[in-house]
């Protein structure tokens, strides 16, 4: 096992290039983008990411497979939806803060059968917060406010008295969410507790004799992932589609969060992002080229069961050719482009630090 | 008053259509033994058999040959995934496998409705769904009817593992895949008769559900229902896919309608995991788990 290479450089090709898109994502995309491109496409994919790096915490660094994610989603759109109605005057960021830590602690509780259980049993006792979180929210009409279709306007967006309207501002609000996030959690996974989430993972009596507090980092992960998928909601809902709804919390939306995780590759914060992206332009891509290939026979039928049948194909080839996901193929991508930066580091890049569990044994 | 007469109606129409989740949770009970995989697809496996069937009916195709036609798909749809995904998966960590069936499922959905169109198609087997009179308890024909399908399924299933010597493969693989190649059985042989295996039953499961629901997509969402089945009576076993199966249908019906009033009903969804997950939180190992070396 390679050990940890701590980078003293300040200035890395990875910080730089984080910077680049950063100054893309602020400067350069809300001058030359289109309303449609930030409703239909980038504000979605920025919830989708978020919820893919709460995923992550979880599933790809603590090995945990949870099928629950939508049900957090929807804990988080509910709590900030009902802290904003009923706490007159609460700024909007206290809401969303205060939503995230509501699917933290339901995330800890459904995170309990975690101390007794592993593997496929944890997996299907996760569906419990899916269709539990889903019955409640349509059977006591108190979290929709009694409202009779179900379906709720979402309130605006306003960050420190500054009101984001708008699909430019939607998605500078939601961007700048995902960026803090994300930066946090950079820190997170290269502290104690980001070490302890792969010990437990990777093999959990070791960790447990080398020290480290196996229950405690269990719930620990279920509680921050949680918190970031429930914030994820947040967007999702408010940002993306203005309303709130139990129904796009599905079961169907905890695969498409597990599935980006799996294409983008697990155990890496830029995993989540390339399959997020993925995942929003693939139907799009497929609708397009459908519809120019053979007309009208694509109708709507067909392509969502053609997406479907795209997603599922796509998800085995992963798994089979590369399961570490689209992460490892644009890290081969880099290497070959730039041969030098590998044989200068000696192979040990600070992300082969993580031993990744869907590595594949026997090959390299 | 307690109406005794009411709670034993309910608690046999809740054992009797637990046996249909056993149904279900019998495919992935013979997956599991012997590949270890827990096999996501069933469901849609269920769907996708019970679709062509009835889409071969209403084409004027007679009924048993409908039936062959079928088992011959699902023969091939077994071979097919031994080829394309376990073979290259082979050797993976069991979770993998996990998400690749998810992915099939996916796979077989999609191709399914794009093969026989999305409309609900309903399926008549002949057999009445009219309820009669035992002692003053109401029980369904078709429910009964089911459960001798089932019973009748498993106990094949019992004496195909004892007696035979593909069945014999089975529990050497299902022991130590390792030893198991040893001595020289043909793990993909024994993997593709497995999911056929599999296949079969979801065709079973899958023309008694499509009778009772219709045939249409919701019908490879049974596979939920027989997850926490599965917890219960652990994921390797035919006898705790049985006992499971009862008791969650059992518990199903029962708190649906003792304690659904007092949380406004609908608590099916989740009542039967909740139970699952705390039975669990005691034994680990479910009821019939590998630690009590019970193998039928």
């Amino acid at each position: 096992m390679a050990t940890p290479v701590r980078n003293t450089l300040l200035v890395t090709p990875e910080r730089l290039g984080v910077l680049l898109l950063l100054i893309v994502a602020y400067g350069v995309i809300p001058v030359i983008g289109t309303g449609y491109l930030f409703d239909a496409i980038l504000t979605p994919f920025l919830a989708l990411s978020l919820a893919a790096v709460g995923l992550n915490i979880l599933t790809g660094y603590a090995g945990q497979v949870s099928l629950g994610s939508a049900a957090f989603l929807a804990v988080g759109a509910f709590a900030a939806f009902n802290f904003n109605l009923r706490v007159p005057g609460l700024p909007f960021v206290v809401s969303i803060v205060l939503a995230g830590l509501t699917a933290a602690a339901i995330g800890i509780v459904f995170g309990l059968p975690s101390l007794r259980l592993r593997g496929f049993y944890l997996a299907v006792s996760t569906l419990a917060a899916q269709f539990f979180v889903q019955w409640a929210l349509t059977k006591f009409s108190w979290f929709s406010n009694d409202n009779p279709s179900g379906v709720i306007d979402a309130p605006p967006l306003t960050l420190a008295g500054f009101a984001f309207t708008g699909p430019i501002g939607r998605y500078l609000f939601s961007l700048t969410i995902v960026v803090v996030i994300t930066f946090a959690v950079t820190r997170l996974i290269r502290s104690q507790t980001g070490r302890n989430f792969v010990a437990v993972r990777d093999h959990e009596t070791a960790a447990r004799v080398i020290g480290v507090p196996v229950l405690g980092t269990k719930l620990v992960a279920f509680g921050i992932s949680s918190f970031i998928i429930g914030v994820a909601g947040v967007l999702w809902a408010f940002a993306y589609l203005r309303t709130v709804e139990t129904g796009g919390f599905n079961i169907d939306r905890s695969f498409q969060i597990l599935f980006i995780i799996i294409i983008g590759g697990l155990a890496s914060l830029r995993g989540a992002f390339l399959g997020a992206a993925f995942i929003v332009v693939f139907p799009l891509i497929l609708s397009r080229t459908g519809a120019a290939l053979f007309g009208g026979v694509f109708d709507s039928g067909v392509l969502e069961m053609s997406q479907r049948i795209g997603i599922g194909a796509l998800i085995i080839l992963f798994l089979i050719l590369e399961p570490r996901g689209l992460s490892a193929l644009v890290d081969r991508v880099w290497d070959w482009v730039r041969p030098r930066r590998a044989a200068a580091l000696g192979g040990a890049t600070p992300r082969s630090f993580f031993i990744r569990k869907l590595q594949p044994k026997g090959r390299t | 008053m307690f109406d005794y007469q009411f709670f034993l109606e309910v608690l046999i129409g809740g054992l009797l259509s637990g046996i249909m989740y056993s149904l279900v949770a019998l495919g992935f009970v013979l997956i599991y033994k012997t590949s270890g995989v827990l096999n996501f697809a069933q469901g849609s496996m269920l769907l996708f058999a019970a679709l062509t069937f009835v889409s071969l009916v209403e084409r004027g195709v007679p009924f048993w040959g409908a039936f062959a036609a079928t088992l011959g798909v699902m023969v091939l749809l077994g071979v097919a995934v031994e080829r394309t995904i376990l073979r290259p998966l082979v050797n993976q960590p069991p979770i993998t496998l996990f998400m690749a069936t998810l992915g099939l499922s996916y796979v077989i959905e999609g191709v399914a409705q794009l093969l026989w169109g999305t409309q609900v198609h309903g399926l008549d087997l002949g057999i009445e769904d009219s309820p009669f009179e035992v002692y003053g308890v109401l029980i369904s024909q078709f429910d009964l009817f089911a459960a001798a399908v089932a019973g009748s399924l498993v106990a094949a299933f019992s004496l195909f593992f004892r007696y035979t010597r593909i069945g014999l493969a089975f529990r050497a693989v299902a022991d130590d895949q390792y030893a198991a190649l040893a001595v020289g059985l043909r793990l993909p042989r024994v993997w593709a008769i497995v999911w056929t295996a599999a296949g079969v039953v979801a065709l079973v499961a899958g023309l008694l559900w499509g009778a009772r629901l219709g045939v249409q997509f919701s019908l490879s969402l049974v596979v939920l229902k027989a997850l926490p089945v599965l917890v219960l009576g652990g994921f390797d076993s035919i006898a705790g896919a049985i006992v499971g199966g009862l008791l969650i249908g059992a518990i199903e019906k029962l708190s649906e309608v003792y304690i659904g009033p007092y949380f406004g009903g609908g608590i099916e969804g989740w009542a039967a995991y909740v139970v699952a997950l705390g039975f669990l939180l005691i034994r680990p190992a479910g009821l019939f788990g590998q630690k009590l070396v019970e193998r039928a």
